[in-house]
């Protein structure tokens, strides 16, 4: 070139709107429901890289379940599935105004993905595990998990069965598949894949499923995961959910310049798909997909959930101070439970009435939960897990110096 | 019993310990088909096979997580960073997941898991292959942390670490690896060969994590030593010709604070040694016990010799090493002060 050299620049992201700017999605390609292929369980990687740049879609406009991903789930397992995130809008809308009473100090919604971990559950088996994020609650509800047990937690009352060591939301249960979430982001990602490696060693056939944010995705964790995933042909599910918002960082901080977060897969020769994360059926369909080839022995598979993050991060944020208000009112993949009704009101398995009671009951529920939680008590009243438990499985036994320490304390 | 090198014992332990229990996996950078840099591991893969031997892609944060989701499935991961220096990456897998998975899970998850590395210098490794980074661990709550000085400790002591239900940080002086060193890097190398600490028995046995070892008895002043120091030590000791009792602790954590009070109050005196560097050392945590315990006792105030608050050099190399002759002079003034 013969142009003189200009002072370089620092190229920063911006999102296409920020706060008074009227929400746009315009430059967001979205397929046809229906239009995206299905590979063979067994295909290539490099046989499949197309999938990680097109949506998996089931639901269509008018709520039907078309193309090659809509054969999976019968009419009850769909209403199970919108009962589950029913319960679960109705628990973060308790809990988030609870948080505000100041029953708890803190709390984390899954508002308007609630697909995400709700129909990904469904397509797991006992024995398997999650290693979820603090915004995959929908995993331990629909794993019929006790809603008190969650609200006993939330609140770090007596019965917190975490006894009051962690931050709300933050739970912790072997049995039901889930392992003890972390705060700091990312570091579940490579211990999935270890868990998946050590099913892999011990023969079994149990796999193990890995959740992690967009922000997250820098993370160096991540990246650690991939290889040894892609190494060692590890049984595991790689799950991006990509809600678009980190906090107040939007998803292009976290994506540089690649097109998809499916796409960081290619480089690791690890299959990736892209799914509409707020279709139960699509989001279903390919986990069901992904489990059924890392049970089979082929490996690793890294899915995209592309969905939205309605509400804020957490009971500690505003999003109105980062973001256009009216965003998640156009996000172009609509709201989870409206689209997974709609279609079983076209399958004429439903109706607008029968929501509007499914909805109170589902309140009810909720409620008494709630009532029975706080009957034990809340982070501001009722007793909480004894100090003495601070000291407790720090190490199996307590050594020398923690028992010092315990009697220091006076208990 | 055999002679054994620190390496051969380190090796004879992850054998045994492999022939006693499946759930044992090893693994790590250059690990299995070599069998590690340092050859601790060396014949591993082709004994117990593949899927319980095996290498890693360079990645330290990737070798200790998902040894961590390993140990949390059941298995009984032994994991090698291959320079200590290497492991920062892994500190937040370490220090934030490992060492607190039992607690914050209310012990719904643990993590069983030993993760080797050689620490310390010696060896002309410069900045990058020197570092003592044992304080780095035993700030942590939930991590167990294990230094052994001869052969037969690193056995025992590794076979009690791999037994242990927590997580185990287990630092090999690599300057020990093939033969004793008392800092006098001027004269001949030593071999393990001659040495009665290099008696290990070819069969399982362990020694207990949180025991320290009286190496050699005395009553005029206590020297608080771990891995290579201990040697230096009883090199010090003869050179300042006093009768002086050393402490190898062989376990930083728990510590055997019992062993250490008792010594401190018979001798009076304490002088506390590591190659690491001093300020917020290990070394200031053993001063501040022994003054906790033994305030009344003490005729002199303790001192430590440790590494300089520096990069560790290379040219430098024995200007920084922490050798028997500025321990012999901090031993001969702490025996001086009244």
């Amino acid at each position: 070139m013969s142009e003189p050299i200009k002072p370089l620049s620092l190229h920063v992201p911006e999102p296409g709107c920020r706060p008074g700017d009227e929400p746009d999605f315009s430059d967001f390609e979205i397929p046809k429901a229906g239009q995206t292929r299905m590979p063979e369980i067994d295909a290539e990687p490099q046989d499949m890289r197309d999938m990680a740049f097109s949506i998996i879609r089931v639901l269509n406009k008018r709520g039907e379940a078309v193309g090659p991903w809509a054969q999976y789930l019968d009419v009850d397992r769909l209403k199970q599935g919108l009962e589950h995130m029913m319960i679960l809008r109705a628990l973060d809308n308790r809990m988030m105004s609870a948080q505000r009473q100041g029953k708890t100090s803190f709390y984390l919604q899954s508002l308007g993905e609630e697909a995400v971990a709700c129909a990904s559950q469904m397509a797991l088996q006992k024995g398997d595990m999650n290693f979820p994020t603090y915004r995959q609650a929908g995993l331990l509800i629909a794993n019929d998990y006790p809603l008190e047990m969650m609200i006993n937690q939330i609140y770090s009352n007596k019965e917190d069965p975490l006894k009051g060591r962690q931050l709300p939301v933050f739970y912790s249960a072997k049995e039901y598949g889930f392992f003890s979430i972390s705060g700091n982001l990312g570091t579940q990602y490579s211990q999935a894949v270890g868990w998946a490696m050590a099913s892999a060693i011990s023969g079994d056939n149990k796999i193990a499923s890995a959740w992690i944010g967009d922000g997250s995705t820098s993370e160096s964790d991540f990246h650690a995961a991939l290889v040894f995933a892609s190494t060692y042909q590890a049984p595991v599910i790689l799950n991006v959910v990509n809600n678009q918002w980190a906090i107040s960082t939007f998803q292009g901080f976290a994506s540089g310049n690649a097109p998809t977060f499916a796409a960081r897969g290619h480089g690791f020769g690890i299959p990736s798909l892209l799914v509409d994360g707020n279709d139960y059926l699509a989001v279903y369909a390919v986990a069901s997909w992904a489990a059924e080839r890392a049970r089979r022995g082929f490996g690793p598979c890294l899915i995209e959930h592309v969905t939205y993050r309605a509400g804020a991060h957490s009971s500690s944020d505003d999003p109105s101070a980062y973001r256009p208000a009216g965003e998640g009112a156009i996000w172009p993949l609509g709201d989870p439970i409206e689209r997974l009704k709609n279609h079983l009101i076209a399958l004429d398995a439903w109706s607008e009435e029968r929501h509007e009671q499914k909805s109170a009951q589902v309140l009810d529920q909720v409620k008494q939960a709630q009532k029975a939680s706080e009957a034990i008590g809340t982070l501001t009243s009722g007793a909480h897990a004894s100090a003495r438990n601070i000291f407790e499985d720090v190490y199996e036994t307590m050594p020398p110096h923690l028992v010092k320490q315990r009697q220091e304390a006076g208990c | 019993m055999k002679r054994m090198t620190m390496i051969e014992a380190i090796r004879s332990a992850h054998d045994v310990a492999m022939e006693k229990d499946e759930k044992v996996v090893v693994f790590g950078e250059d690990v299995g088909f070599f069998g590690g840099v340092f050859r601790c591991t060396a014949g591993l893969q082709e004994k117990y096979g593949k899927s319980r031997c095996f290498d890693t892609p360079i990645s330290e944060l990737g070798i200790v997580g998902t040894a961590v989701g390993m140990a949390a499935y059941g298995l009984k991961p032994v994991v090698e960073i291959q320079f200590a220096d290497y492991f920062y990456p892994a500190y937040d897998q370490i220090a934030s997941e490992a060492a607190r998975l039992r607690h914050r899970s209310a012990g719904q998850f643990t993590c069983p898991l030993v993760i080797r590395m050689p620490t310390g210098g010696g060896i002309f490794g410069g900045q990058t292959h020197s570092q003592s980074p044992e304080a780095l661990f035993t700030h942590v709550a939930g991590l167990k942390t294990v230094i052994p000085s001869n052969p037969k400790d690193a056995k025992g002591l590794l076979l009690a670490a791999i037994e242990d239900p927590d997580p185990v940080i287990f630092l090999e002086p690599k300057r020990l690896y093939n033969g004793p060193f008392d800092g006098h890097h001027d004269r001949p190398v030593t071999s393990w060969k001659k040495q009665e600490e290099s008696d290990v028995d070819e069969g399982y046995y362990t020694i207990p994590l949180g025991k320290a070892r009286i190496v050699q008895q005395g009553s005029d002043i206590t020297i608080l030593a771990y891995g290579t120091m201990v040697h230096v030590a009883q090199a010090a000791t003869k050179q300042a010709n006093i009768d002086a009792e050393i402490i190898d602790l062989r376990t930083l954590l728990p510590l055997d604070i019992k062993t250490i009070e008792k010594s401190v109050k018979k001798t009076g005196r304490c002088v506390v040694v590591h190659e690491a560097t001093k300020t917020s050392g290990f070394g200031a945590e053993l001063c501040a016990i022994v003054q906790e315990l033994c305030f009344y006792h003490l005729e002199a105030p303790i001192a430590r010799i440790t590494g300089w608050d520096t990069p560790y050099p290379h040219a430098q190399e024995w200007d920084y090493f922490p050798g028997p002759k500025r321990l012999a002079k901090a031993l001969l003034n702490t025996m001086e002060t009244k």
